[in-house]
């Protein structure tokens, strides 16, 4: 496993060109980021969220601003957007393969931890699906299987968990803490959900209405592993209402 | 087992009726079979084509027109389709000629060519290409254009390169409108080739039918059309075997 990256944002600012003078999605964003810490986004719908995260995976210059990464290098991401994004003529197994199939992975080995991602994201049975066969929760559960599969060193989760109903997505939680701590990954996640992040996080930032600044930046300084009673402790509540006050 | 059998069962029953429509027809009229043989007619003469190995040579001749013609079009379509696709300036730059060249009928420029490239299978072979390059060089812009950009985002956010963006991304994700170019273009292409031999050609279906048309010989002109026609079809029938294993994954139900 090669080493983590540690990621600094440095006054990040995003404008979109637009009839009336450019839209500000990101204004004068900046924080770190240490190796395998977990990080989640609260924010408004259109708080830039979805922006920030493109803009460090690469997919989007921003228009002011740096984004370094330790040793000066991309790090290998693995990405979940907030749509599935997944190929309509792959099967769900060749779908979660994609990123191995780039790095030339031989085709056996690649099938062989397509169908482990597929036994641990609870898709069996579905391996020779189309996309449009599945359902809203089961397109991201193969989004999910696909972000993580080739071992990336940055997770960028858009709300992976949005379309899953509320007994999977607990289990998805699960899932996830469990890869984080065992694969030693930094985690970047966006979400809407107040009781994720503060499941998941190690730290949470809310980001204002557009444009977009940090509000807030907290430690999330519950005890680990989080299990599902840690929600009716007193500090978890303390945090919740910090968190609920921040955004609106 | 029986869904095939009943696909063709009602085509089968309506070529069987036309023909015999047709022999009611000449044994009513009584036209004599210069104008219009009976099927029989037509039937005997495509035996003794096939025996004498004529008619395999010149159907084999067209053939060859067409498919040599149909990959060279295809190939600069797709070609310079993607580049059109990729680039707005080179778009800009060449669609003008692009519309222009469509307007002029190939068939008023096979002449030309014939002359230019001689009465050998070279100018057919350029004029399928021709005719196919316009239908399938549209069809690759659009379908090019038409790939989602959230897949392209995907790609880049796994660091593809950018042949594996066109291998892994574009061509699937453009196939099908790639292969509706195809659907029509292999018809165009059997168009092509006729259009070029009928101008001047010593061999080949269409020398078949004009040689037919001199001579009187009205049976063989039949027996070169419905070869034109089972040609045609055989392409058309590619295309269909061609969408039947890529695009699977549109199919209603698998
Ligand atoms: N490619 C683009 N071109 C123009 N404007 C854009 C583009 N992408 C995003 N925007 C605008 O930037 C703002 C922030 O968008 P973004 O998608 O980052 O929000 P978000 O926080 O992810 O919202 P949500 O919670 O609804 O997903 C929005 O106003 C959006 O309209
Ligand atoms: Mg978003």
């Amino acid at each position: 496993m090669t080493t983590n990256p540690t990621l600094t944002v440095q006054d990040l600012s995003v404008v979109f060109p637009d009839s009336n003078g450019g839209l500000n999605a990101l204004e004068n964003i900046s924080f770190d980021v240490s190796p395998r810490e977990f990080i989640c986004f609260l924010g408004p719908s259109g708080s830039g969220k979805t922006t920030l995260l493109r803009v460090l995976a690469n997919l989007l210059q921003p228009t002011a601003g740096q984004v370094h990464f330790i040793r000066h290098e991309q790090p290998k991401i693995g990405m979940v957007f907030q749509q599935p994004s997944l190929m309509p003529w792959r099967s769900v197994l060749e779908n979660i393969k994609l990123p191995l199939e780039l790095e030339g992975v031989d085709e056996s080995t690649a099938r062989k931890k397509a169908q482990e991602m597929i036994e641990l994201m609870g898709l069996r049975g579905f391996e020779d699906s189309w996309p449009r066969d599945l359902s809203g929760g089961m397109a991201q559960r193969v989004g999910i299987a696909r972000a993580l599969i080739h071992d990336p060193d940055l997770l960028l989760l858009d709300e992976p968990f949005a379309s899953l109903d509320a007994l999977t997505r607990e289990r998805m939680w699960m899932e996830l803490s469990r890869i984080w701590q065992a694969k030693q990954k930094t985690v970047i996640m966006v979400t809407h959900s107040i009781n994720e992040s503060l499941f998941l996080a190690d730290r949470v930032l809310v980001l204002t209405q557009r444009p977009g600044k940090i509000k807030l930046d907290v430690e999330v300084d519950l005890p680990r592993p989080r299990k599902d009673d840690i929600r009716y402790t007193p500090h978890f509540g303390k945090l919740a209402r910090k968190l609920r006050e921040a955004i609106e | 087992m029986f869904k095939p059998f009943q696909n063709i069962f009602p085509a089968i029953l309506s070529i069987v009726f036309a023909v015999l429509a047709w022999q009611f027809t000449v044994q009513v009229t009584q036209l004599p079979r210069f104008i219009l043989p009976a099927p029989v007619d037509v039937w005997s003469r495509f035996l003794k084509a096939l025996s004498d190995g004529s008619l395999i040579y010149h159907t084999g001749i067209t053939l060859a027109e067409i498919v040599l013609g149909l990959l060279a079009g295809i190939t600069f379509a797709t070609v310079t389709g993607y580049a059109l696709a990729k680039s707005r300036a080179l778009e800009k730059v060449l669609s003008p000629y692009l519309v222009a060249s469509q307007a002029i009928p190939v068939v008023a420029i096979a002449p030309l060519l014939v002359i230019w490239l001689g009465d050998g299978i070279l100018s057919k072979v350029v004029i399928c290409a021709l005719i196919v390059y316009f239908p399938v060089l549209v069809n690759t812009v659009v379908g090019v254009r038409a790939v989602p950009t959230a897949l392209y985002d995907l790609m880049h956010s796994i660091r593809a390169t950018r042949g594996q963006i066109l291998l892994k991304l574009e061509l699937p994700a453009s196939l099908p409108i790639l292969l509706g170019g195809l659907r029509i273009g292999a018809t165009l292409s059997v168009i092509g080739a006729i259009v070029g031999e009928l101008v001047d050609a010593e061999q080949g279906l269409g020398f078949l039918l004009q040689l037919g048309d001199f001579q009187y010989d009205t049976s063989m002109v039949f027996v070169a059309v419905f070869m034109l026609i089972a040609l045609a079809l055989s392409m058309y029938g590619v295309v269909t075997l061609l969408e039947r294993k890529f695009l699977k994954w549109q199919n209603p139900s698998r």
